[in-house]
């Protein structure tokens, strides 16, 4: 057999790492991204006319496969604007699995946010990210792995919440979200003593293999890591304290919810007090201060005025 | 490409699909020398390519050096000293290619010649003219060690995908996908269908298969020659190129 040249080398390469569509409704349009799973392609669904996105293993392997599996029913069942809907689920001709889902067009949140943007609007995008993993969390799943990276924004503003690979499924009171997703531990769940996540935004207990403690309060670490990425050099002392809070090493010391986080990021951006910054009657006032600044004005110049003809009437 | 060397790869373990390397350090004496001939069958060439190029050995002292490599060294110590949880494969075998050529010849002075169970002819005369007519002498060793690599693995998973069918009496689809993927020019699939008398449909479909077999004999291979599963995932995603350029 003749050696192969460059050329046919990488084309080979190219052409085997894509997926194999023959036989399904879907036609290959492009790379989309790439994950430690596998990769996501950009197809179009030919019966329906419209671009979805293919997240396919890369080598076909029955513990991936299965985190695949795990990852497209909880997106199946977190029915969420913040959440990615997943349209279908199965196998290629080549063996590997796969799932579709909304292409999502958009900035990933770390792009987004070195655009000089102004904080009230990152924040808002914060609270929108906390809203869909409050709302997994009260379905019983916690996400694991968040960070600005898996969070896209979309052309009109859309947030929303990506990569639940490393999701892990916890039994949850049923709430308003709903009840509990309908399943537990499967052969999808990292075990005790697997680390997964991403340093610097995975909880310590994550960190240190403790699957079987790893609860909401890991997300609500890494949410601290995320909020902490989008301040700026010299934050106000109370967002400081928020993200400080939310990234206590101990579990206990976080907030418990990440609804109790996003109230008060949502509070620091009323100008109202925040729970995780206590004040004092001087810090009171000068935040009142600051939330009322053209009455504060009006006032001051009110006194100053008042001051000055008193003076000037009692010579 | 070698005969000896690239048959033993070609035809690899279809009874067991085992990895090699478990074959090398625990198998019976004749799975030992299946499994080193396949080994050897997917590395010689990058070994030889790494050599000439990153360590500019002349060609009659870097083929000795492959010979022997892997008729001895491969054969005894070094896979013993293998540890799969620490390295891939691949980078432990260039740090030993690169500890024999860093001695300057005396290593191999001490490997002994002939025997061995990876004693397969190996073409260097081919290999040769590869190399002295190709670039890739700038590149970087680790670039250029990889992209041997997968030269091997593909070039033997083709001759694989040949045997198989022409088994199966499916020459036909090999030949298309020497056609359209392994041709200077691709043809355009009704361009191929005129040619070889059948529909269209028949054109894409029997590509398809012999793509998608030559992916699963492909891994195949790449599972003969890791030592774990995840090893073998990150050398997938290596060898289908998803790590990047």
């Amino acid at each position: 057999m003749t050696r192969l040249d460059d050329l046919t080398l990488a084309r080979l390469r190219h052409t085997m790492r894509e997926p194999d569509l023959s036989g399904t409704r879907y036609r290959l349009e492009g790379m989309a991204g790439a994950g430690g799973m596998g990769t996501v392609y950009a197809v179009l669904d030919t019966e329906l006319g419209r671009r979805v996105a293919l997240k396919v293993l890369d080598v076909q392997d029955p513990e991936v496969e299965a985190r695949l599996r795990q990852e497209a029913q909880v997106l199946a069942q977190l029915e969420h604007p913040g959440i990615v809907p997943v349209h279908d689920v199965g196998r290629l001709g080549d063996g590997r699995a796969f799932y579709t889902m909304k292409l999502v067009q958009g900035e990933r949140l770390d792009r987004y946010a070195a655009r000089d943007l102004s904080l009230p609007s990152l924040l808002r995008v914060f609270l929108r990210i906390a809203e869909a993993v409050a709302f997994a969390h009260a379905r019983g799943v916690v996400h694991r792995d968040l960070k600005p990276q898996n969070v896209m924004i979309g052309p009109f503003g859309e947030v929303l919440v990506l990569d639940w690979g490393l999701a892990k499924v916890l039994a949850a009171p049923a709430g308003p979200a709903g009840p509990p997703l309908p399943w537990r531990r499967g052969k999808g769940q990292t075990g005790e003593g697997a680390v997964l996540g991403t340093p610097g935004f995975m909880a310590p207990e994550q960190e240190a293999g403790e699957s079987a403690t790893v609860d909401a309060r890991a997300d609500v670490f890494s949410l601290g890591a995320l909020l902490q990425s989008l301040l700026p050099a010299r934050p106000a002392a109370p967002l400081q304290a928020i993200a400080r809070k939310a990234l206590s090493p101990r579990p206990e010391d976080r907030y418990a919810t990440v609804a109790e986080m996003a109230a008060d990021v949502d509070r620091f951006l009323e100008g109202a007090p925040v729970s995780a910054y206590p004040e004092d009657f001087l810090r009171k006032a000068l935040r009142v201060l600051s939330r009322h600044r053209v009455a504060a004005g009006i006032l001051a110049a009110y006194v100053v005025g008042r001051g000055l003809i008193l003076l000037f009437t009692h010579r | 490409m070698a005969r000896n060397a690239d048959e033993h790869l070609a035809r690899g373990f279809p009874a067991t699909r085992n990895s090699a390397l478990a074959a090398i350090r625990a198998g019976a004496p004749e799975e030992r020398r299946r499994a080193l001939s396949a080994l050897a069958g997917a590395y010689w060439r990058p070994v030889y390519g790494y050599l000439r190029l990153h360590w500019r050995k002349p060609h009659d002292e870097a083929a000795d050096l492959t010979q022997d490599f892997f008729a001895h060294a491969l054969e005894k110590d070094l896979l013993a000293r293998f540890d799969p949880a620490r390295a891939r494969l691949r980078t432990f075998l260039r740090a030993c290619i690169d500890r024999v050529a860093a001695e300057d010849g005396r290593a191999a002075r001490r490997l002994k010649r002939g025997g061995g169970a990876a004693s397969a002819v190996f073409d260097f005369e081919a290999a040769r003219a590869a190399i002295e007519h190709g670039a890739g002498a700038a590149e970087a060793p680790d670039v250029l060690f990889e992209r041997e690599w997968a030269r091997g693995m593909f070039g033997a998973a083709l001759e694989r995908l040949r045997e198989l069918c022409a088994r199966e009496g499916k020459s036909q689809h090999f030949a298309l996908l020497e056609q359209y993927d392994l041709g200077p020019d691709r043809p355009s699939y009704a361009d191929l269908a005129q040619k070889l008398g059948i529909a269209t449909t028949d054109v894409t479909n029997r590509l398809a298969w012999a793509r998608r077999k030559l992916r699963e004999v492909l891994l195949d291979l790449l599972r003969e020659c890791t030592g774990s599963e995840s090893e073998l995932r990150e050398e997938a995603r290596a060898l289908l190129g998803l790590d990047g350029p």
